[in-house]
């Protein structure tokens, strides 16, 4: 198995992010799948960054130790990560600032030759990486000319000089695949959510979620949606709700944090049956937390979030490839039926590149909105036996549309009857059963690992990734709903027979599926959690279980 | 069509309440309205949590009953939803003016077209008698017992302040008047703001001190800033001065949703500009 792990660290504001997008182009052209793990600390210059690019023959999310290359911008980059180092680890360096480097490059005599800019530099450690790892000039050349078209005929001039300079002591060997598209999860979020028909996307900046509102907002005239950054995390979702009323599809992101101030707004959409979907993306909290790093310790707050009793969805997407499809997916089922839908992210998935397939399948559309028919006059709840009421928009002849955040009528009307109070709430409630079924269309729950296995790994969200690898390396299966509200508990059981031994897998400290799980009747043996803000890695996840016992 | 403007809702508001007075000036200027022809199925009535609120269950038109201080937001999301929509927001003095203040500040920030009609009546009336920021220095209320230790917020100053194109004030013992100030912010194209000062039947009767204190304003609104924020301070919310009607301030210039507004973009090019992003990344 073709396996390689290049690590680039500098401070913050050096071009590491965009040197590794480049780094990881030139993997994917050789013909591996891609994964991105970018670590950065919250302030905008200095300290220091790092990303892991890997690539592999077969779909990965997660980074493995050791790294096999280390492009080191600063002297810090190579002492702070040792123990990713293995004797055979290869070190690449800016000569002017590192000591003692195998691959020690001369950035500033490299640059005053092209006369080439600071910011170039980065190109001359590129340009260096790829001989060293036997990457022919071609893919090179291919590569910037592609990917960093502006100014590629000096970058590719800075890069050719670091080339020349050494020999392909470690080659790279080539993999099987073609490149495929490398996107972050919170761009595949994006795309799927304008996929599902978008018309607005409603937002207030918080880490790991603000790369949605960035993406979006930069391409909201070629799509041809509204991206709007208001006051606060209150009027984002009033917002939201304010655009489904009058018809249009919106959604809103947001961290842990910002959802605090959503609830509200969240607990009106399921009172008011008010179509939307929410992104949140968790970092480690509680409160501010450490911002920019990741976590899953928010499923117990969104699965309870809001005053009172109201169906929702939640979706816990595991790569890029599923948040491009669940974010399409999450859109039809918050308008078929009118309720919240949430797609649970978190920093693993939403700041990680992950290589994805574009001709991937795309969930199949439903039947789609159930729309009013024009008969008079027009009730906004009317009863129904599914629990969802024809939809009608303010604007449209002769419909008084009235929404309401107190219990109503069935015309939208403040009510304190008792009857009625029982009427509307299990009205409400009956939306759960079709959620239910419309969670089982594709797969919520899915199978990986080795199948026949006794022992079982339980786990959701980005950890698939991990999970799967170390999974493969035990012989041992994994089991991990997509969904997570309604809990899929008869396909979970499902995915579990013949399983004796399970062992839960969360990125947070109190093991909350573990918790959802057990009141549902599926109990765990082991849990292993780990909450240091740092995703597992495949070979520490593989200790831990074998520390725990298979 | 035309349709009955009250819905069968039982009002509960108590006898004199100045909301009965707004009420009976909105229904007028939707009757106006449909008489000149216009349709009532582009108006949309957004109110926030309060007894002002139930307005939305008595005007049988669309309506957004919202949560407390959270009106604006949801009338802000809905007209850049639908700019074709008449969006009206009736909100309180505790629903504008505390829970959701920096809604109402960025509203006019933002020159969203909605109009915002504030019945003031100084006073929490739904739970029962608590001071709001426009209730005047020592009001004797259910949590400040010992009369309030702050000096109300004037909320016209305020606006001005924020940049709101369109500030008024009225009284709902001036109906005529009332009706008139409501036209305009509904026909002025950006934000609207009309502070309305109504007595609370049960726990702010200030008829007879309003009566005595208001005075109208000529008839056309200024677009002097200087000279409206002199005219605002005039009356502070608090000490005892003559209380000006009418329009302190206009100005028109373009609104948030016309900068905002999406060119559309058919399903299918969309998907084509998907496919092309994704392919620049292979």
């Amino acid at each position: 198995m073709n396996d390689v792990s290049v690590l680039i660290g500098g401070k913050a504001g050096e071009g590491i992010n965009s040197a590794g997008a480049i780094v990881a182009q030139l993997l994917n052209h050789l013909g591996y799948r891609i994964y991105i793990y970018f670590d950065y600390p919250s302030l905008i210059r200095g300290g220091h960054n790092f990303a892991i690019i890997r690539g592999s023959e077969r779909d990965i999310g997660t980074c493995r130790n050791p790294v096999d290359f280390v492009l080191a911008l600063n002297e810090e980059t190579i002492e702070r990560h040792k123990e990713k180092h293995s004797q055979n680890t290869v070190i690449i360096a800016n000569k002017d600032l590192v000591k003692n480097a195998a691959y020690g490059i001369p950035v500033k005599a490299i640059l005053a030759e092209e006369k080439a800019p600071v910011i170039m530099g980065n190109s001359a450690l590129i340009g260096g990486f790829a001989r060293v790892a036997g990457i022919e000039w071609e893919v090179v050349d291919a590569v910037f000319r592609r990917h960093l078209p502006k100014g590629a005929d000096q970058n590719l001039a800075v890069a050719k000089r670091a080339f020349d300079l050494f020999d392909p002591v470690r080659p790279i060997k080539k993999g099987g695949n073609l490149p495929q598209s490398l996107v972050s999860g919170n761009e595949a979020i994006g795309l799927g959510l304008i996929r599902g028909g978008l018309d607005a996307y409603i937002s207030y900046p918080m880490t790991p979620s603000s790369g949605i509102l960035h993406f979006l907002a930069e391409l909201k005239e070629r799509f041809g949606i509204s991206v709007v950054h208001p006051e606060n995390e209150i009027a984002v979702i009033l917002m939201a709700l304010g655009f489904a009323y009058a018809g249009k599809k919106s959604a809103v992101g947001t961290s842990g944090g910002g959802f605090c101030l959503m609830t509200e707004g969240l607990s009106f959409a399921g009172m008011a049956e008010i179509p939307l979907v929410l992104v949140v993306s968790q970092r480690t909290g509680p409160s501010t937390g450490l911002p920019t790093f990741t976590g899953q310790a928010d499923l117990q707050f969104v699965l309870h979030a809001g005053q009172g009793e109201f169906p929702r969805m939640i979706v816990a997407p595991g790569d890029a490839q599923e948040a491009l499809f669940w974010s399409e997916r999450a859109m039809d089922i918050a308008w078929e039926c009118q309720c919240p839908v949430f797609i649970l992210a978190d920093k693993t998935l939403s700041e990680g590149t992950y290589s994805i397939d574009p001709a991937a399948a795309r969930p199949l559309s439903g039947p789609g909105a159930f729309l009013w028919n024009g008969s008079v006059p027009y009730r906004r709840y009317e009863k129904a036996e599914s629990g969802i009421s024809p939809l009608a928009f303010p604007g449209t002849t002769d419909a008084v549309v009235k929404v309401n955040s107190y219990m109503h009528d069935e015309a939208g009307i403040t009510t304190e009857d008792a009857e009625s109070s029982n009427q509307m709430t299990e009205k409400r409630l009956k939306k759960w059963e079709t959620l239910i079924e419309m969670a089982q269309h594709p797969p919520c729950v899915t199978q990986s690992g080795i199948p026949g296995a006794s022992t079982a790994l339980l786990c959701w969200g980005s950890v698939k990734g991990v999970c799967d690898e170390a999974a493969a390396e035990l012989g041992i299966r994994v089991v991990r709903p997509i969904v997570l509200a309604p809990f899929p508990v008869d396909p979970i059981k499902q995915a579990l027979r013949g399983v004796t031994r399970l062992i839960v897998v969360e990125e947070n400290a109190t093991a909350q599926l573990a918790a959802l799980a057990e009141r549902h009747g599926i109990i765990a043996h082991e849990k292993i959690l780990r909450y240091d803000g740092r995703p597992f890695t495949v070979d520490d996840l593989v200790a831990r279980v074998k520390e725990a016992g298979i | 069509m035309t349709r009955p403007l009250i819905t069968s809702a039982q009002n509960t508001w108590c006898p004199g309440c100045g909301n009965f007075a707004l009420q009976h000036t909105l229904k007028n200027l939707l009757s106006d309205r449909e008489k000149e022809g216009k349709s009532l199925d582009d108006v949309v009535l957004v109110s926030g949590i309060g007894c002002h609120a139930k307005i939305a269950d008595y005007l049988n038109i669309n309506s957004f009953y919202s949560l407390h201080g959270r009106a604006i937001p949801a009338a802000t999301g809905i007209k850049l939803a639908n700019p074709a929509l008449t969006v009206i927001c009736c909100v309180g003095d505790g629903d504008a003016y505390a829970e959701g203040l920096d809604h109402l500040i960025f509203a006019a920030k933002r020159n969203i077209d909605i109009t915002v009609i504030v019945h003031n009546n100084r006073v929490y009336g739904l739970t029962t008698g608590q001071y709001t920021p426009t209730s005047p220095l020592g009001f004797k209320g259910k949590s400040t017992p010992s009369g309030t230790a702050e000096y109300p917020l004037n909320p016209v100053e305020l606006m001005l302040a924020s940049g709101a194109g369109f500030i008024a004030r009225g009284y709902t013992r001036k109906m005529d008047l009332l009706k008139g100030l409501i036209r305009e912010g509904i026909a002025h194209r950006g934000f609207a703001f009309i502070d309305v000062l109504q007595i609370c039947a049960t726990f702010f009767p200030a008829t007879d001190y309003y009566d005595s204190h208001v005075y109208e304003l000529p008839a056309t609104g200024s677009g002097n800033f200087e000279a409206a924020c002199a005219l605002a301070r005039e009356w502070d919310y608090n000490s005892d001065a003559r209380i000006a009607l009418g329009t302190f301030f206009t100005r028109v210039s373009p609104s948030f949703e016309e900068r905002m507004i999406p060119v559309p973009v058919r399903k299918e090019e969309r998907e084509r500009a998907i496919q092309v992003l994704l392919e620049a990344r292979t």
